[in-house]
């Protein structure tokens, strides 16, 4: 089990967060084209390493969280609200 | 012949107290502080269960949770607790255990003809056998399969299931020591007094591990125990057994509370633990030696023999013969001739060591360069026959038990799924676990320090690197031990798997897995450890392979040609330890499996006399009658459609949306526009999900110019508001405005049907509800019965109709006012059922059609998709396959024949085409506008086959009904009585 620490409030469990996928793909603009759309829709990477991620803390306080977590280690480099800037861990890919 | 085994003082014994338990029907006594086990072997039983497979005679191999065979089945006045090693399980007066897989009983086992046809048994058997035909595996292969293997009995049926564990208990602390060994409470020690928060767990009854094995750290572990219980930040915790690591510092244990529950089973505590750090100090399991007949009751773990004496003062036989391979298994032929009980021999395949030098010493027969190669006697050990290294033959030798000892394996399953790694060490030819250190340390035997005083330092060393991480700064300094504890010099020892021979040789007892078996998945492709796990079955089932789990995967290395490193062990997934539901499920069964949201109303509801439905965690009032069916559903209804009727729509969802960009971000958000509509007005929306299907619908209002409340359908509605908060939060944080879920502040009420303004009229008489002051789809600021509240105008019936909106607090006594002024109207009540039936006719969607694979262009909203501005969903819901007229639209349903019924989910289909599904019936109910059923449904091409008949099949129910397509909007498609 995940425990996350929320910049809010304070480390909580895995339970009380909904995880809400890649957080490395961004919604293009309004006015790009629709591959641009299926792609920020359907395609993801499957890394094995550091992954940007959403967890929105859906039982705490409803605030969407980009969560830099290792996928085989399970350790989070860093936690931040959805607009800061997260220092970026070796190896991850960013936003 | 009570008791004659029992030949020492035991350390956990009160030779005072006797206590009676029964055993497969027939009573024994043993002593306060015995083990199933320890009783029976002190009472000289050997034959506890059948193999799991050949159904052979199996005896008690050790004294621990690795024990493979002699398991057994816990019997309570109710219920019945399976697959228990006795070996852990002390004896309380009055316990009823009974042994497992043998049939009809544990003397004359019918099924042991199996070890008959042993030869044609190998692993894969099963798989390879019992193929075809296809159902007989099911009606005649399984079941007779299931009877002769398996293990304990599950208890089944409501009577017999064991009703809840204890409550789970939440537990934080700083340092978590798993193991209370000499490494375990060396480093509690270390770290006590400093104010850190240090939990100790052990398994076993008592603290000590190893350290109740040697006479001469008794002194230091109760001067340690002292100590601890001192020292208020140290919590120490007996027979709780960790179960699983889940990373990040949590851990799962299940303790086993002292007292026994009424119904005569161990009452078991869930444990959740989450630690900064933790100390592993588990220890390490004595491992089998593969060689003939190494499963004959009176075979056991060396290590096992030591503990019996020590802890319980019984000896487990009195010829016994040791084949061992290493130093530290010599202690048991130390105690047992110390004891009185001189061993036959000593077969040890090394040529000399320190221990054989000390044993022949004392008198006892050494013979090294030797193995055992087979083992003599059926129901229980004759003798042993020894084979010399060089290939000669050695002696047979008379014996009553023969005393194994392969060397050790840490126990490493808990580092592994804490994240920790393993390393092969051939000084130990034993994989070693390591942490990495923002997890914690792994201490003592665990970590390859082997023997009593290495452990201690090394946990004393573990907990100095913990605190070194954790920058705790530890009271005093390292204390030293004392000279007479320190380790006997050893000789190294030398691997050794298996000998060979000619019979069965065991790696598996509990799965009856042979090296043949292991060999032969090799020679069938199943190399991987895990392939040959899942062929075999090796190492599964609660002993997990703690015996023989290196064992067979050095067997499959020397197949491969290879070391075991390069094999590995196959991956330790939770639970690490047989662990019964109840103690999961905990507190949390029946009405508490999860939390029940009432309606505000709900009390005037009861007082209705409503029959509730859960949707959700919400209990829905469905009908308001004594009995459910359609009868009194179609009477609420009617009630609406002639006069007028009240319903509770309190589950829907409600978000407040508020700030200067409010209407800003509902055009975003819905792909209808809700910035042109008017304060004081709703409108029905939909909004898509980003890959253009639709994710909700419902009405929304503006309550001011930067004030909107948001509806939502009643199941998606914590979707919506974490959709709406990621919208905001990710893609349009540039707009101002705040979110609040206000979902249980309200209570809602509709009032619907002709009478609906009349019924409404008294409950707010200071307002004028004519329809030029209150239009249809006004949301207005309004007292309801004194209450001020919301009034909506907005029907989801077809009928004229209102919602009121209260503070959830005066909920009773609206509903009750609104019940009271609609009585004279002749109106009712009505619940979802009725609802359900009033929007069927009317042609309205619910999460019913809103299904998450539908597109805006199949239900008919395809004219509400703005032409201009960004929203959620707008490219992708363009996509051809979206908007195809070919895919699914809604339509209606009517069976030709009034008394046809129709069924949700039934199939539409052609005639001539039976197979070939054009559509689904999503929705019906028997109607009160219409004589007979009726119903909504997604046809492929739907528009354009209205007027054409289909049939309606339903296979689960075999039923087929000839329908007519209909448009779903059929009721009053102009809505002059929602407008009247």
């Amino acid at each position: 089990m995940l425990r996350i620490p929320c910049p809010y409030c304070g480390t909580r469990d895995e339970v009380e967060f909904r995880y809400k996928g890649d957080a490395s793909v961004r919604r293009p603009a309004a006015e790009a084209e629709v591959a641009r759309f299926a792609a920020y829709v359907y395609e993801r990477d499957n890394p094995k390493g550091w992954h940007l991620e959403w967890w929105f803390h859906s039982a705490g306080c409803r605030r969407m969280l980009q969560v830099w977590r290792h996928t085989v280690t399970h350790e989070i480099h860093a936690v931040g609200a959805a607009q800061e800037q997260l220092s970026t861990p070796v190896g991850g890919k960013p936003a | 012949m009570s008791d004659s085994r029992r030949i020492a003082a035991g350390a956990l014994t009160d030779p005072a107290t006797a206590v009676e338990f029964e055993f497969d029907g027939r009573q024994w006594v043993g002593l306060e502080g015995d083990t199933v086990a320890s009783a029976l072997l002190a009472n000289g039983v050997r034959l506890v269960g059948r193999s799991f497979k050949y159904h052979r005679p199996r005896g008690i191999v050790s004294a621990g949770p690795e024990e493979p065979c002699a398991l057994i089945d816990l019997l309570g006045s109710k219920g019945r607790a399976p697959n228990r090693p006795a070996t852990t399980v002390p004896i309380t007066p009055g316990l009823r255990a009974a042994s497992q897989n043998r049939w009809p009983s544990l003397d004359f086992d019918l099924l042991s003809v199996n070890s008959l046809f042993a030869a044609v048994l190998p692993a894969g058997f099963y798989y390879k056998t019992f193929m075809s035909p296809g159902k007989a595996w099911e009606r005649l292969y399984e079941p007779a399969i299931r009877r002769a293997a398996g293990l304990g009995v599950l208890g089944t049926g409501r009577s017999e299931v064991v009703t809840h564990g204890e409550h789970t208990v939440h537990d934080h602390t700083d340092v978590l020591i798993i193991g209370s060994g000499a490494a375990g409470l060396a480093a509690a020690r270390r770290l006590s007094s400093s104010g850190t928060r240090v939990m100790l767990l052990e398994r076993d009854v008592v603290l000590g591990g190893g350290t109740l094995l040697d006479p001469r750290w008794q002194a230091w572990r109760n001067a340690t125990l002292a100590h601890l219980a001192g020292d208020a930040a140290s919590q120490c915790l007996t027979r709780t057994q960790i179960i699983a690591a889940y990373g990040h510092g949590v851990f799962a244990a299940v303790e086993t509370l002292p007292q026994m529950g009424d119904n005569g089973l161990p009452r078991e505590r869930l444990r959740i633990i989450r630690t900064r750090r933790v100390l592993l100090a588990t220890g390490a399991n004595e491992r089998w030696i593969a060689c003939d007949n190494n499963d004959r009751p009176g075979v056991m773990q060396a290590g096992a023999a030591l503990a019996y004496l020590r802890r319980y003062g019984v000896a487990v036989g009195s010829r016994p013969v040791l084949f061992v391979n290493s130093d530290w298994a010599y202690e048991a032929a130390f105690a047992l001739h110390e004891a009185g009980v001189t061993p036959r021999a000593i077969v040890d395949p090394r040529s000399d060591s320190a221990a054989a030098t000390r044993a022949r010493s004392l008198g006892i027969n050494v013979h090294a360069d030797s193995v055992v190669s087979a083992v003599r006697g059926r129901r229980s050990v004759e003798g042993v026959q020894l084979t010399r290294l060089n290939g000669s033959t050695g002696a047979a030798i008379g014996a009553d038990c023969l005393l194994l000892s392969g060397g050790y394996q840490p126990e490493s399953a808990l580092a592994t799924q804490a994240g920790g790694s393993l390393q092969w060490r051939d000084d130990l030819a034993a994989f070693v676990a390591a942490l990495p250190a923002s997890t914690g340390v792994v201490s003592g035997a665990t970590a390859g320090a082997f023997g009593l005083a290495a452990a201690a330092r090394d946990g004393i060393a573990g907990a100095e690197r913990i605190a070194a991480e954790l920058g705790i700064a530890l009271a005093g300094a390292r204390e030293g031990l004392s000279a007479d504890l320190e380790d006997p010099v050893v000789t190294p020892l030398q691997a050794l798997w298996e000998v060979p021979g000619r019979g069965k040789a065991f790696v598996d007892l509990q799965h009856d897995v042979t090296v043949a078996d292991v060999r032969l998945a090799h020679r069938e492709g199943y190399t991987h450890i895990e392939h040959m796990k899942r062929y075999t079955t090796h190492g599964m089932a609660t002993d997990q392979g703690r015996m023989g789990g290196v064992l067979g995967a050095a067997i499959l290395a020397a197949a491969r040609g290879q070391s075991p490193q390069d094999v590995g062990l196959p991956t330790p997934r939770p639970y690490v330890h047989p662990t019964s539901f109840a103690a999961m499920a905990g507190g949390e069964v029946g009405a508490h499996l999860r939390p029940i949201r009432h309606f505000p109303a709900h009390a005037a509801h009861v007082a209705c006399g409503a029959i509730f439905v859960p949707a959700g965690m919400w209990l829905r009032p469905l009908v308001y009658a004594t009995q459910q069916g359609w009868e009194p559903v179609l009477r609420e209804s009617r009630a609406v459609r002639t006069a007028a009727g009240i319903g509770d729509a309190s589950s829907l969802g409600k978000i407040d949306v508020q700030g200067p960009d409010s209407a800003r971000f509902l055009d975003y958000i819905y792909a209808n526009r809700f910035s042109t509509l008017q304060v004081g007005k709703a409108r029905y929306g939909i909004m898509l999900r980003e890959d253009g299907y639709l994710l909700d619908d419902g009405t929304t209002s503006r309550l001011g110019e930067r004030h909107f409340l948001l509806t939502t359908t009643t199941a998606n509605h914590t979707h919506v508001l974490e959709h709406l908060e990621f919208q905001l939060q990710v893609n349009r944080p540039d707009l101002d405005v705040v979110l609040t879920d206000v979902t249980e502040q309200w209570a809602q009420f509709s009032i619907a049907g002709p009478r609906a303004r009349d019924v409404l009229q008294k409950v707010m008489p200071e307002t004028d509800l004519s329809g030029a002051s209150v239009p249809f789809m006004a949301a207005l600021p309004a007292r309801i019965a004194g209450v001020s509240g919301r009034l909506f105008r907005i029907s989801f019936s077809g009928e004229l109709a209102y919602e009121v909106a209260v503070p959830s607090s005066s909920a009773n006594e609206v509903w009750t006012a609104l019940l009271d002024a609609g009585r004279p109207f002749g109106a009712l009540p009505y619940g979802v059922d009725a609802l359900n039936t009033l929007r069927i006719e009317k042609g309205h969607v619910t999460t019913a059609e809103l299904d998450g694979n539908a597109s805006a262009h199949m239900l008919g909203f395809e004219r509400m998709l703005k032409a201009d501005g960004d929203y959620v969903g707008r490219v992708l819901a363009q996509r051809p396959a979206l908007t195809s007229p070919e895919r699914a639209q809604l339509v209606g349903v009517r069976p030709t024949s009034p008394s046809a019924r129709l069924r949700t989910g039934s199939q539409l289909v052609e005639p001539s085409a039976p197979t070939r599904t054009l559509g689904v019936v999503t929705s019906c109910t028997p109607s009160v506008l219409v004589e007979g059923w009726v119903g909504l449904a997604l046809l492929a091409g739907g528009r354009n086959r209205q007027g054409t008949r289909l049939l309606a099949v339903s296979p689960v129910h075999g039923e087929s009904v000839e329908v007519e397509i209909t448009t779903a909007h059929w009721f009053d498609p102009e809505n002059s009585r929602v407008r009247a």
